[in-house]
């Protein structure tokens, strides 16, 4: 959900905040003070009740050791956790290169690209279920889905029932997930891009250097940090991403492509045991927490910011 | 010659993203809701899903625009409480600078990082404590909860570029804290939130799994939890199943197009600004 559209804004180093002194006379008294506690209290009740009685509640729920046991006894499980890693890191990274390189492609200024820009963002406005849906409606038929029936007519080739092997499965997942954030990470490299000032190309161009040598020297190392963040925020999102699984392949074939986030749902809907769906969630977070951490470090470092 | 290369490149990428857009649209159109068929095309064409939809003449759509009710409401409802508990808490920490005010910028930072479907299990059983499952406000409080982060840095961000001598001005007036929120801050403050809005807006009306789990009556749910249920029905009129995605799926594209310019200029603010 955190996924759905926030973008990363990128900041350029700008002259340091001005020192605090008048308005509210640099300390607050008696009726101000109340006052501006009592704007926090929403805020603040909000995270208490919705966030952190949350996430002590899962930690007191997933906090019996039996549970890990049983989760690694379930060969569901372990496959979903390869399918985890693999989901993450093939969609991230994916998509992460292919919008550097397109934010680049977008940089050109031509009426018909800005045209095409505009089309290109669609699938980021679209809601999530109905795009998944359709990708599910186009994989599921066989063997007549559209992607079938267009390798059919254009090739000459009958595809393959998409869902009935784990990789391809898979694949259909990873390729919804792309499909639907490749845009939000082009529209924030493209705005990283953009801030770079052009008197550095024209420098460049000057000392004759090639397309190679100016992506190479100039680009990437002034790009390399909303990268490197957008990356991370990527891949945190990813994790949590259960979407794509559930309504594209569904799991199928018999959770052959299920990830831990949609076995944790099965785990405390259907089979009616939150505790261990909550412990199979929870199992995810050794690879999470290093990601936050690392995240949280580059953000208070840098200006750029979420 | 580098013009064709890019324009071949063009056509791919229009192909990439517009194929499960015209299967939807291809699908809705069918008039026998057959997806099992050679065609590329439907050979019949026909509006009539969409207004079995919207007349709500198929009984798996009886509660249509009840649902559809459902989720403006709690898009509504996410906005407005987004807007102003993300506003009043940013007030107070950037502008009054209430002490350890950082600590709440803190967690909200930690709570944008965390992703909410790790949240949802324990959510939905705090939720049936507090006595409010099947109710829409518990949906509205999980969206409130995961917009409201990105919206006070957004708000902490965009408030830098207000003097803080307006402030200043309207205290010596004489003007409370509440005055200075009220007609200085929030006028001052309007694309910031015109841009929050829209996202805590479209975030809502994105989110599929609190809504699952918390909705359960046909009465209560929202078009994307009625939209899966499809999924698990035996018979499946998928023209339906699409008519209804397309339609449910055209506010927020029409709402994003219309603020385009100031979402862009909101989500990446600081990067025009420079």
């Amino acid at each position: 959900m955190n996924g759905s559209s926030g973008v990363l804004a990128v900041r350029r180093p700008i002259a340091p905040e001005r020192p605090w002194l008048p308005a509210w006379r640099g300390h607050l008294h008696g009726s101000d003070l109340t006052c501006s506690i009592l704007f926090v209290v929403p805020y603040a009740a909000l995270l208490v009740a919705f966030v952190i009685y949350p996430i002590g509640y899962a930690l007191w729920m997933g906090s019996d050791p039996a549970l890990y046991a049983e989760l690694l006894s379930d060969p569901r499980y372990v496959r979903a956790a390869v399918n985890t890693v693999l989901f993450v890191g093939l969609a991230v990274n994916l998509q992460m290169i292919l919008a550097l390189l397109l934010s680049g492609f977008f940089m050109r200024r031509r009426r018909w690209i800005r045209a095409l820009l505009v089309i290109y963002i669609l699938p980021w406005t679209l809601p999530a279920v109905p795009a998944y849906l359709s990708f599910h409606w186009m994989f599921v038929a066989y063997p007549q889905g559209l992607p079938n029936n267009l390798l059919e007519s254009l090739f000459g080739i009958e595809g393959p029932f998409w869902f009935d092997q784990r990789w391809l499965a898979l694949a259909c997942d990873i390729a919804a997930n792309v499909w639907k954030w490749m845009p939000l990470w082009t529209l924030v490299l493209l705005g990283g891009r953009m801030s770079i000032p052009q008197d550095l190309y024209d420098a460049a161009d000057v000392d004759g250097a090639s397309l190679y040598q100016r992506f190479a020297y100039i680009t990437v190392p002034l790009l390399a940090n909303l990268y490197l963040i957008s990356t991370l925020v990527s891949t945190i999102w990813t994790f949590g991403d259960y979407a794509p699984v559930l309504f594209v392949s569904g799991g199928s074939p018999a959770f052959g492509s299920t990830v831990v986030s949609t076995l944790g749902f099965h785990y405390a809907l259907d089979y009616g045991n939150p505790p261990l769906g909550v412990a199979a969630g929870l199992s995810i977070l050794p690879l999470l927490i290093p990601a936050v951490i690392f995240l949280m470090h580059r953000l208070k470092s840098t200006e750029v910011q979420l | 010659m580098k013009e064709a290369a890019a324009l071949a490149f063009a056509v791919v990428l229009l192909a990439w993203t517009l194929t499960p857009i015209y299967n939807m649209v291809m699908v809705s159109l069918d008039s026998k809701g057959d997806v099992f068929s050679n065609d590329i095309w439907p050979p019949h064409p026909s509006l009539d899903s969409f207004w079995i939809v919207l007349s709500e003449g198929y009984w798996y759509l009886q509660y249509f625009w009840q649902q559809f009710g459902n989720s403006i409401y709690i898009g509504a409802a996410t906005t407005f409480l987004t807007l102003l508990i993300g506003s009043l808490a940013s007030f107070s920490i950037g502008r009054m600078r209430l002490k350890h005010g950082w600590l709440v910028s803190n967690a909200a930072l930690l709570t944008y990082a965390i992703p909410a479907s790790f949240l949802a299990i324990p959510f939905y059983s705090i939720m049936l404590k507090y006595g409010l499952a099947n109710n829409l406000w518990s949906v509205i409080f999980a969206e409130v909860t995961f917009a409201t982060p990105y919206a006070i840095f957004i708000f902490q961000q965009y408030a830098v570029s207000i003097p803080i001598e307006l402030d200043d001005a309207a205290r010596i007036d004489g003007a409370s804290p509440v005055q200075v929120y009220l007609r200085i801050y929030l006028p001052l403050m309007a694309p910031a939130l015109v841009a929050v809005g829209t996202y805590a807006l479209l975030l809502a009306w994105n989110e599929y799994l609190y809504q699952f789990m918390l909705l359960s009556s046909k009465q209560s749910m929202t078009v994307p939890v009625a939209l899966a249920q499809f999924l698990n029905s035996d018979e499946a009129p998928w023209n339906y199943m699409m008519a209804t995605a397309i339609i449910y799926a055209i506010p927020p594209v029409a709402i994003y197009y219309a603020f385009r310019r100031r979402m862009t200029a909101g989500l990446t603010m600081g990067g025009v600004k420079g």
